[in-house]
């Protein structure tokens, strides 16, 4: 592989987006571009790409549907190396359309999932190349890795 | 100043309106609050639905306590800035969220000893009372470290974890199918064109 990595790193807005800025440092070196739901994030990522999205959650199907859509574009279109992220649902999409395309995928489920995995996390955990739970107690040989927590 | 928040989500009138009753009868003019999208209407302090992300930091680095709902977001930037904070869980069985997961994290997180935990309404009000002497429960760093940095970073690079973290290499080969993704919204246009 020739040239910088470049990383799409993905998640909805509060606690996600949060968590997903704490992991930082292991895109040193890295070109990322940050996708989340709110242009008030903007200000967060300083000098890094910063694109929009839409989110939705389950009761809603059809910001469902457009974010997807949004997610596969935004993927066509940055053509990234890796895809990263928190959650939840354009996440979710990301990691998902990511791995049919080849992308290396990574799912960090949030540090609020303490007792059990979200059910994005679930779902999304089965395929992608690297699943990270925060809680080492949710950690197994067939599941989610626990490497630490973004504290 | 004391910043009282229910997150980017639903809206929390349980907790809003136990503070605000408290506000009132103490006559606290110190609060304001954050109440979420068509979130029941505070009489006794200021409030807004939502406060852009920039103005929620400048808010919560001027406060000297945050109550708030039990969400990761509230709790890390709470932490980040040293500030004290009081949480009480959301509920899905009252509506409040949509999974129970708020329980499990102010468990956590209070055996962690990063927060302070209201469970109901009774107790909040209690805390409430003697929110002047809450302290701070130390800050975090601005990022993650450790092994968790350490590993992402390693499979960002090398498209593996060392074996040392955890278990060690994890890759997932199999080829996927479109059905997944979509089973529960429908039919995916987006992928056709693939």
């Amino acid at each position: 592989m020739s040239g910088t990595t470049k990383i799409l790193a993905i998640s909805s807005g509060g606690g996600h987006w949060v968590q997903l800025l704490r992991l930082r440092p292991a895109f040193e070196g890295c070109d990322v571009v940050f996708a989340t739901a709110k242009e008030g994030y903007r200000s967060d990522v300083g000098d890094a790409e910063f694109r929009l999205v839409t989110d939705g959650n389950r009761t809603e199907k059809l910001r469902l549907l457009r974010s997807l859509f949004e997610v596969f574009r935004l993927i066509r279109r940055e053509r990234p190396d890796v895809i990263i992220s928190t959650g939840a649902a354009p996440g979710y999409f990301a990691v998902r359309l990511g791995k049919m395309l080849g992308i290396r995928t990574i799912w960090v489920d949030s540090v609020a999932n303490a007792e059990e995995l979200s059910m994005s996390g679930q779902k999304a955990g089965s395929c992608v190349d690297l699943w990270l739970t925060q809680w080492p107690h949710l950690a197994r040989e067939d599941g989610p890795k626990c490497f630490g927590n973004v504290l | 100043m004391i910043l009282v928040t229910v997150g980017t989500d639903l809206p929390f009138d349980r907790m809003v309106k136990v503070v605000d009753r408290w506000a009132g009868e103490r006559g606290r003019d110190d609060v304001f609050a954050q109440i979420g999208e068509g979130g029941w209407k505070p009489r006794n302090i200021p409030h807004a639905e939502f406060l852009d992300p920039v103005e929620f930091k400048k808010r919560l680095a001027a406060a000297k306590v945050i109550v708030a709902h039990a969400g990761m977001g509230s709790i890390l930037t709470s932490l980040h800035h040293g500030k004290p904070i009081l949480v009480m869980p959301k509920r899905a069985s009252l509506g409040e969220q949509r999974n129970e997961h708020q329980l499990a994290t102010a468990r956590r997180m209070e055996e962690l000893g990063k927060v302070d935990v209201a469970w109901d309404e009774e107790e909040l009000a209690v805390k409430l009372d003697a929110i002047g002497s809450l302290t701070s429960r130390g800050s975090i760093e601005p990022y993650a470290s450790g092994g968790l940095i350490e590993g992402l970073a390693a499979f960002i690079r090398e498209g593996r974890v060392p074996d040392g973290l955890a278990g060690g290499a994890t890759t997932a080969q199999q080829p996927d199918t479109a059905s997944g993704v979509f089973g529960e919204i429908g039919s995916n246009p987006a992928l056709d064109g693939k």
